[in-house]
């Protein structure tokens, strides 16, 4: 029998809307889990809720074969008998203790000598040693992070809980942590639940993403699908792009990068450190749609392509385009009405370099 | 210089303090964690000698420990003597008339703990006991010493709640200030004097550390 987290809960704060989310996932050795949506969409409350830190008043909350929370059966499992590791947004690091104290904390029932080893093989893996005595406030917050994280996770939890790993940190350590840290969750094997707000993160951290928003769970997937297929409106709204497709960077000249996507290729503007196997991301609003046959522009892309489907966002309209690949843009819908763009029109998009979003895979 | 006084005033404060310290860290835990609603009832309650005319408390703990009350009726019969105009009952006395002075800086210190570091000591597997052991006492090192101090200092200078249960006996329920109170209806006042500043001293050394402890601007270089 696969094992599988099965989410199913109704939490309300006085004032606000009550968070009502559900929804069920495979989980193997390393499966990475992404709680997607704007702030207050719910999404921290259903991690706390996980970690036992919320208590939801109604649902169950099972992790494999066991049950964490069943408000029917009165079953709840407090969090120190849940072995996750939970990292905090601001990391929660204890002041009064070293770096190693910190790492230490959660190792009280290891033999002094296992402790010291685990200890060891910690700040090894997060890369600590030298900051070994340091207190927190000492740190930067890329090594914060990799204390709290390490922390977290030296007692071998069986699910790691992490909100908002990267938010507190600047954009340029984001990024680069933002690699290490798919690569370390690979490497340590260990089913985790990440929430963000950030599309990249998504990409690069998740196998399988929720997209919640306004306390409700709208659709679970692969973050490839759920970028490119969104379930409805209220979801392609709260992930933003929609068009996500997998490309192989070929080139890179003058800090423009080429990606061939099948036989279509595209330029992008390059980011250092970018692998060869990408995401190739557009956002939506960022396609001009124009009838063939047109003028040159300054925008670097132009793909021919034919008009696949039309969907109405009010005064909005999705056009889906197929190019080589399967291109979303939202125009107006006065706009749809001069071209007047029906299904099986001829059409060339266009979109700047700078629009296309290269995220790498690994 | 009355110096039997001396010796039973410091006892009496030393031992307050540290039966504040011991049951004083549980209700101030108790307050600074419980979400029961009528908390706050609790609170007044512990709160209240700060208030009420020690004569008034003093009053009420000798009915309450008397012989013909049921807890004084079971003290007398296991040890044998009545609890009034003793010293065990002035120091239980001492300990209601000090209640609040040990536990608001307790649950003051422990209301400034991060709740998500005790957040995250229960994740890491650390239970209740022991995040308080391990995280929030360390945490509130600060204020838990100005609880302590606070309450042997107060104690220092209690005379209406002495008087009342205590009595004036020497060597055992005499403290300093009744000392003082004694040497001026003696009218001698050099006597009054020399103990009155002898409590003085003591009173501003104690306080002294209390707010050099409390001092932030220091904190930086003592951990390091």
């Amino acid at each position: 029998m696969a094992a599988e987290m099965i989410v199913d809960v109704t939490k309300t704060f006085p004032g606000r809307l009550p968070i009502r989310a559900g929804f069920r996932y495979p989980v193997e050795a390393s499966t990475v889990l992404i709680l997607f949506g704007p702030s207050g969409s719910g999404k921290t409350t259903i991690l706390r809720s996980v970690a036992g830190l919320e208590w939801p008043e109604e649902g169950s909350i099972q992790f494999a074969s066991r049950t964490w929370l069943d408000t029917a059966a009165d079953i709840r499992v407090a969090p120190q008998d849940r072995h996750i590791g939970y990292m905090a947004q601001d990391y929660a690091l204890f002041p009064p203790y070293t770096v190693l104290g910190n790492i230490a904390y959660g190792l009280g029932e290891l033999a002094a000598f296992d402790r010291k080893k685990r200890v060891e093989e910690m700040l090894e893996l997060f890369q600590l040693r030298g900051f070994d005595r340091a207190k927190p406030g000492e740190l930067s917050g890329g090594q914060q992070q990799r204390v709290a994280l390490a922390r977290a996770v030296a007692p071998r939890p069986q699910l790691l809980l992490l909100d908002e790993p990267l938010s507190a940190l600047d954009a340029p350590t984001r990024l680069q942590l933002r690699g290490e840290l798919r690569s370390l969750l690979k490497q340590l094997a260990l089913p985790s639940i990440i929430v963000t707000h950030d599309w990249a993160e998504a990409l690069t951290l998740g196998d399988v993403m929720a997209v919640m928003s306004e306390g409700n769970v709208l659709q679970v997937g692969t973050p490839q699908d759920v970028f490119n297929r969104p379930a409805n409106a209220d979801v392609a709204r709260v992930v933003g792009v929609e068009t996500v497709v997998q490309g192989k960077c070929v080139e890179t000249r003058e800090g423009l990068a080429t990606v061939q996507v099948g036989a279509i290729s595209l330029t992008a503007i390059a980011s250092p450190g970018i692998d060869s196997d990408v995401f190739v991301c557009i956002r939506a609003e960022d396609v001009t749609l124009e009838l063939a046959g047109s003028v040159e522009t300054s925008a670097r892309n132009h793909l021919m392509g034919t008009v696949q489907a039309i969907t109405s966002l009010g005064a909005l309209a999705r056009i889906t385009i197929e190019c080589g690949f399967s291109l979303t843009a939202v125009i107006t819908r006065s706009a749809l009405s001069e071209l007047g763009l029906v299904v099986g029109t001829a059409i060339t998009a266009r979109f700047k370099a700078g629009s296309v979003h290269l995220i790498s895979r690994r | 210089m009355n110096w039997t006084a001396i010796w039973v005033t410091f006892k009496l404060a030393s031992l307050t303090a540290t039966a504040l310290l011991l049951i004083g860290l549980p209700i101030a835990y108790w307050v600074s964690f419980s979400k029961w609603r009528w908390k706050f009832i609790v609170e007044s309650v512990v709160a209240l000698p700060l208030v009420l005319p020690p004569t008034v408390l003093g009053f009420y703990i000798l009915v309450a420990i008397g012989p013909h009350s049921p807890v004084g009726q079971f003290y007398s019969d296991i040890v044998g003597h009545p609890l009034p105009f003793t010293f065990e009952g002035l120091l239980l006395a001492s300990i209601f008339y000090s209640l609040p002075f040990a536990v608001q800086p307790f649950a003051a210190a422990f209301e400034q703990v991060d709740r998500k570091l005790i957040e995250a000591s229960w994740t890491l597997g650390v239970s209740q006991v022991g995040t308080f052991f391990k995280l929030i006492l360390p945490l509130s090192k600060a204020g838990i010493l100005t609880g302590v101090v606070l309450s042997f200092a107060h104690t220092l200078g209690e005379f209406g709640v002495v008087l009342m249960v205590g009595g004036n006996i020497e060597g055992e329920t005499r403290t300093v200030s009744i000392d003082i109170y004694d040497e001026v209806q003696a009218l001698n006042y050099v006597g009054a004097a020399k103990t009155a500043l002898l409590l003085l001293i003591v009173s501003y050394g104690v306080l002294l550390l209390v707010y050099a402890m409390n001092r932030k601007v220091w904190t930086a270089w003592p951990q390091k």
